[in-house]
């Protein structure tokens, strides 16, 4: 009886990890399937983005609404000029009171100014505006396109004949990308100022802190900074109405919830990896020397 | 189908299937609407009935069969061909489906600027026509949210006629509306498929909507089509008392009846309801 209790119980072990082993190649391989499928939707849409934009900027056989895309530049990016500052403002006093201490202890107090500065124009400047961004103009995004698919609104566009690229995705990823941009550079200026300010305080004469941020930054820094914050735009505005156009229709707003969370999840994951991916680039053609 | 026999059908459906999945939503449908009538597609929750309206405006393709409008199947049409095809019917969603962030003028305005090339004087003239034709002339200015569940659907049906189509499909068109909106909303589509000329293919599973309607039905089980007649012939089976042979006249009968009781409440009743006790308590 013993025996019989006991094998029973290694034979419910066994089923325990069996079973275990198989949801999580269950998991994996859905996972996988998952992850190729909104990688390659992702990029289809990026596709037919290009290819409709091109056209309509190219040999003008598609019109592209400049009402619609002046309206989503303003929503994307002006609304969000406020929370940029604020946040620059304070990106700019946290590294020059950090860093004081170090560089004084050898006297280099001043090149608070290049460490400002690199960080500001190759690095947090367009990173900080795409995470502010990520959150206040993707999420609203994928939000309204969501709630749009669950109205039947994307349906009633193909149902007219009217391609719901061209009509919504089109001025939506163009202005998240031109706006990451132009943020990107109010945001360095307010970082260096703050920077300035801060390093005043600290006793640092202020024309030495503009000199070396000038001599710092170069043409380079700036450049590859808005590179990175264009290629940062595209990929939230891309991220936003994919996830956004993927809701289904019969998911309501539980869907809508679950695309703007993931808007905001994947959009930062994607703007740092790319972040990586760029500085590897950079750092290895030789643009930081 | 006698007075429709010489006329070429503008929708012909042939032996179309969709599956979902493992499950099998349309199963092998025939129909045909011919110029100028109503006909109404009815049937329960889950028959498919929503599922064959989409087809038909090309927003999904079957695995087999063919949809034709006007006599050309749309599932081998490219997506250019068949938006040529879609400028030619109108279609009011249940909910309307309005574009929310445009006034209901500029909903109806934005088919006519995309599609035409007529100024915005015209436009603007034409606007006013359709949504004087819904009863809204006077609401060009109001944005969706600012309108009740029946405005929305007049502008949805007035945004649906915008480019004069040959076609216009109803999904539910009585849903969500009280019983006096209601009829005013399916007066209106009588008097525009009159006034139009246009062919008309309503969604519904509301009988009183079904029966003002109609000039032919069908209804849709499992994915079938169980029967299809005149209105007069659904009349008919609908007031006929005492027993009925065929299992599917029963049904049929029970559907337009609205009856509690009936072949329809059988199936769903005769499930395997030990089988599932039995299951439940071996799970624990």
């Amino acid at each position: 009886m013993k025996e019989t209790d006991s094998s029973t119980e290694m034979r419910g072990k066994s089923s325990v990890i069996i079973d275990a082993l198989g949801t999580l190649g269950e998991f994996t391989l859905k996972t996988g399937r998952n992850v190729f499928s909104m990688f390659g939707g992702m990029f289809l849409l990026l596709g037919e983005t290009a290819t409709v934009t091109s056209k309509g900027l190219l040999i003008q056989e598609q019109r592209i609404g400049r009402e619609a895309l002046f309206t989503q530049m303003v929503r994307v990016g002006v609304k969000a000029i406020p929370i940029v500052i604020l946040i620059q403002l304070a990106i700019g006093m946290i590294l020059p009171l950090q860093m004081f201490p170090m560089l004084d202890e050898f006297g280099q107090s001043d090149q608070i100014a290049t460490i400002n500065a690199i960080a500001g124009f190759r690095e947090l400047g367009p990173l900080m505006t795409a995470v502010v961004l990520c959150g206040f103009a993707g999420a609203s995004i994928a939000a309204e396109l969501g709630t749009m698919v669950t109205a039947e609104e994307i349906e009633a566009l193909r149902a007219s004949a009217l391609n719901p690229i061209r009509f919504l995705v089109v001025p939506r990823m163009l202005a998240t990308l031109i706006m990451t941009v132009m943020l990107t550079v109010i945001a360095n200026v307010v970082m260096i100022a703050s920077g300035m300010l801060t390093a005043i305080n600290l006793g640092i004469d202020a024309d030495t802190y503009f000199k070396l941020t000038i001599e710092a930054v170069e043409v380079s820094g700036f450049v590859t900074g808005l590179v990175k914050a264009a290629v940062f735009g595209l990929l939230i505005g891309l991220i936003a109405c994919f996830l956004g156009l993927s809701v289904k229709p019969w998911e309501g707003s539980e869907g809508v919830g679950r695309a703007t969370t993931r808007t905001v999840v994947y959009g930062i994951v994607a703007v740092i990896f790319a972040d990586a991916i760029f500085t590897l680039i950079f750092y290895s053609y030789g643009l930081f020397d | 189908m006698s007075e429709t026999s010489g006329k070429q059908p503008v929708i012909e459906v042939t032996d179309m299937v969709k599956n979902f999945g493992s499950q099998r939503v349309l199963d092998g449908i025939n129909l045909r609407v011919y110029t100028g009538e109503i006909m109404v597609v009815m049937g329960g929750s889950g028959c498919g009935k929503s599922t064959l309206l989409r087809h038909l405006i090309g927003s999904i393709a079957p695995d087999e069969g063919t949809v034709k409008l006007f006599g050309n199947d749309i599932t081998k049409m490219s997506e250019k061909e068949l938006n040529d095809v879609r400028k030619k019917f109108g279609i009011l969603f249940q909910s309307g489906a309005l574009f929310n962030s445009l006034s209901v003028g500029e909903n109806v305005a934005l088919l006519l600027r995309e599609h035409t090339n007529l100024d915005e004087a015209t436009i603007e003239i034409m606007v006013k026509i359709k949504l004087e034709l819904v009863g809204l002339r006077k609401h060009t200015e109001k944005m969706p949210a600012q309108l009740s569940g029946g405005m929305k659907k007049r502008a949805g049906l007035a945004r649906a006629i915008a480019l004069d189509p040959q076609i216009l499909f109803y999904d539910e068109p009585g849903a969500g509306l009280d019983p006096v909106t209601s009829a005013q909303i399916n007066q209106l589509i009588i008097d525009l498929t009159k006034k139009l000329n246009v062919t008309s293919l309503v969604v519904t599973h509301e009988m009183d909507s079904a029966f003002m309607l109609a000039d032919r039905m069908c209804m849709l089980d499992k994915g079938k089509i169980l029967k299809m007649g005149t209105r007069h012939d659904f009349e008919v089976l609908r007031d006929r008392t005492g027993e009925l042979k065929s299992e599917q006249e029963r049904l049929v009968r029970q559907f337009l009846r609205g009856d509690a009781e009936g072949p329809i409440t059988e199936r769903q009743l005769a499930s395997d309801y030990e089988e599932d006790l039995f299951m439940a308590r071996k799970s624990y």
